[in-house]
């Protein structure tokens, strides 16, 4: 196994965590940790594409590592904005889930 | 052997400095509102609109004199190094119609987000005009970006722009549906990007004309379609990944409503059409566009009838919303031909941004109508609407014509939408689309005169008015109405004249005379409160088998809503969907 594959391998599990942690968690915050797993495993992924296609001669293709950065930077505003909103929702409503009133039943878990 | 197709660069062309403009003239609005402040935002907002809207004509006439589409390369590099910006005819179309919606909106929304006379900056109106040019701002971007990454930037600032203004009133319940809302935006959003990642890795660039000369049915092409098609169906809010939208849309201020369903939600779906028809013609195939079609069908029925079980009119225009979304689907199988050769440009994918635009205009009226209702009655309970129509006959009228341009009435653009799918269907022999389109209608039919009946009900005391609503608004929203009802005539230059015949037509007449009655037995059957009569029926005494089964039905199709609607649930939908549409690929290939 070569570097490139373990580092796509570990791409794909945390990937496969954070979606695993975004469905069944039903507490807000842990939902938004497991969407920047995700987003953890995605640019990890685009790493590995970025060494593999310096198959030309270069050290590494410079293209995905500026996108990555882009990507980045995306993930921390939507984390931002996450938090700030679960603060207010937390505030308003002295708690913080995510399961509408109409449908919240003693059956309900999440 | 290692030739790489030669590719003509491409250049910038004539106007392409206008597509610059279109994109940084919200951006710079922002800015502006931000650093002035206050009550300046409005009046940023009122300078920025229209001058958007001069742009967006200016766009429209430039394509159509010069014939092709329009290019800005960003610092003269053409791709795959550099950014292109392009404008094409989908483009022009869907940034003008922004344009006049969002005008219309700022109109609307002038008295209710004003800052106080005593304060110097009020949180609402502030916020609300600064997000009304940021999910502008955004839409542009999405409408002119030349490749897969700008566009996925474009479309989560426009989630970001989107969410807050679903929480302006700051109270518990909107806020957890933007809460939601987000969390499954992003869901949505990072399956699209490990989509493109992968689209990369295969190709070496994600420049949407390059990529399409590229592109090969394969492995690689399958899985990023899949999951790109499911993310951007999770933020499209297609049946049945639409958990977010009925309380996010419902919850939201009138103004901000009209802007999140009539604009909002389009902005992805315009990225899977980008995506289906320029990026990925050679990979899509004729049955993952059915199961597009089938989930487009199953949110027509699951959203009009749960929309006729509402009690509250909102929340009835929110559901009418996801219904309105499943026709969005209706036009990927048409756009196949009979052979099933890959998708063929022409009469279904005009008539779907025909149907886009048409939606855009009525539903944003209908919204505002709903809103001005609520807010002179303070509530919007369709129970008690009883004598609306005499004190607010022109909001009424704007339902009335808004309801009418979305069950495609001649001659609203959704009728010659029709008429175009229509044509495909035939063409292409897929007779089943058929029926969908025209029993559409008849759920359209259902729900608005369900609410035009309790308008319309006669009530022997004056009715309580809480506030007398703005003129300026009724009119708003009476102009955007008129405008989806007239559309067929605005887009006859392309398409022939003999299309649209005239409404007194025997035989448009008596199509019209079916939807309306099969809809108002729809909302006899399915509606809580009786249709006729004032009393409110309580106990099941007077009621007949018939209504009691029918009724059961009803219930059925809410508890099932409820139950997609749980997160989990959803989630799951929606990779189980991404599945689905990576099976349909491999093996509705030709290879």
């Amino acid at each position: 196994m070569n570097g490139a594959a373990l580092f796509g391998l570990c791409g794909a599990a945390l990937v496969g965590i954070g979606i695993y942690g975004l469905i069944v968690n039903p507490q807000p915050l842990r939902k938004i940790l497991s969407f920047n797993l995700i987003g953890s495993g995605v640019f990890l992924l685009f790493g590995v594409v970025a060494r593999r296609g310096a198959a030309l001669g270069m050290g590494g293709d410079p293209v995905p590592q500026a996108l990555v950065i882009t990507g980045i930077v995306v993930a921390f505003s939507a984390t931002a904005l996450a938090v700030a909103l679960l603060l207010r929702l937390q505030e308003a409503s002295g708690s913080a889930t995510l399961v509408p009133p109409e449908s919240a039943g003693p059956s309900d878990a999440s | 052997m290692n030739t790489l197709p030669t590719v003509i660069p491409e250049a910038t062309t004539a106007g392409g400095l206008l597509l610059v403009l279109m994109l940084v003239l919200p951006l710079i609005g922002v800015f502006a509102a931000l650093i002035l402040g206050g009550r300046n935002a409005r009046r940023v907002a009122m300078l920025a609109i229209p001058a958007g809207l001069a742009l967006a004509v200016a766009i429209g006439i430039e394509l159509v004199q010069s014939g092709h589409t329009l290019v800005y390369l960003l610092g003269g590099w053409a791709p795959p190094l550099g950014i292109a910006l392009r404008a094409d005819g989908l483009s022009a179309a869907m940034m003008l119609t922004t344009a006049v919606v969002l005008l219309a909106v700022a109109l609307f929304a002038r008295g209710d987000f004003q800052t106080p006379a005593n304060a110097r900056e009020a949180r609402a109106p502030f916020m609300f005009w600064t997000l009304l040019m940021a999910v502008w701002g955004a839409l542009n971007a999405v409408f002119l970006a030349g490749d897969l990454f700008t566009l996925y930037v474009a479309l989560e600032l426009l989630t970001f722009a989107g969410v807050p203004l679903v929480s302006l009133e700051g109270r518990p319940d909107t806020l957890q549906a933007a809460l939601r809302y987000l969390l499954f935006a992003l869901f949505g959003s990072v399956l699209y990007m490990l989509g493109a990642v992968l689209l990369y890795g295969a190709y070496g660039t994600l420049d949407i004309a390059l990529l399409a000369g590229r592109v090969r049915p394969g492995p690689v092409a399958f899985a990023a379609t899949a999951l790109m098609t499911a993310g951007l169906l999770a933020k499209t809010a297609l049946f049945p990944l639409h958990l977010w939208l009925p309380p996010a849309h419902a919850g939201a201020p009138a103004a901000a409503s009209a802007v999140l369903s009539a604009l909002v939600v389009k902005g992805s779906w315009f990225l899977v059409v980008r995506l289906w028809f320029d990026v990925m013609p050679g990979v899509v195939t004729p049955s993952a566009a059915q199961l597009l079609g089938l989930l487009g069908t199953a949110a027509i029925v699951v959203g009009s009838v749960v929309a006729l079980r509402q009690e509250r009119l909102k929340l009835l225009v929110a559901y009418s919303t996801m219904a309105q979304i499943g026709y969005l689907f209706i036009m990927f199988p048409l756009a196949f031909d009979s052979a099933g050769n890959g998708p063929v440009y022409g009469a279904a994918l005009g008539g779907g941004l025909l149907q886009v635009v048409s939606h855009a205009t009525a539903k944003a009226g209908m919204f505002m109508a709903a809103g001005l209702i609520y807010a002179a009655l303070g509530h919007d309970r369709i129970a008690d609407l009883a004598g609306v129509a005499r004190a607010m006959p022109v909001t009424v009228l704007t339902f009335a014509l808004a309801g009418l341009a979305l069950m495609g009435v001649v001659p609203s653009g959704a009728y010659l939408a029709k008429k175009l799918m229509l044509d495909a269907a035939d063409g292409s022999g897929q007779w089943w689309w058929v029926i969908v389109l025209q029993g559409g209608a008849v759920f359209t039919a259902g729900y608005v005169v369900l609410v035009l009946v309790s308008v319309l009900r006669r009530r022997f005391d004056p009715i309580p008015l809480v506030k007398r609503v703005s003129r300026l608004s009724e009119f708003a929203a009476l102009g955007l109405s008129t405008t989806s009802l007239l559309l067929a005539f605005a887009a006859l230059g392309p398409v022939p004249g003999d299309l649209v015949s005239s409404p007194l037509a025997p035989r448009e007449l008596g199509t019209f005379v079916a939807v309306v009655l099969g809809g108002a037995l729809l909302a006899l059957g399915l509606s809580r409160q009786p249709l006729l009569g004032t009393a409110r029926l309580d106990t099941g005494a007077n009621e007949g088998p018939l209504r009691r089964s029918v009724a059961a039905v009803g219930e059925t199709f809410e508890l099932a809503d409820r139950l997609i609607r749980r997160w989990q649930f959803a989630s799951i939908n929606l990779l189980v969907l991404a599945a689905l549409v990576g099976g349909l690929l491999v093996f509705g290939s030709p290879t």
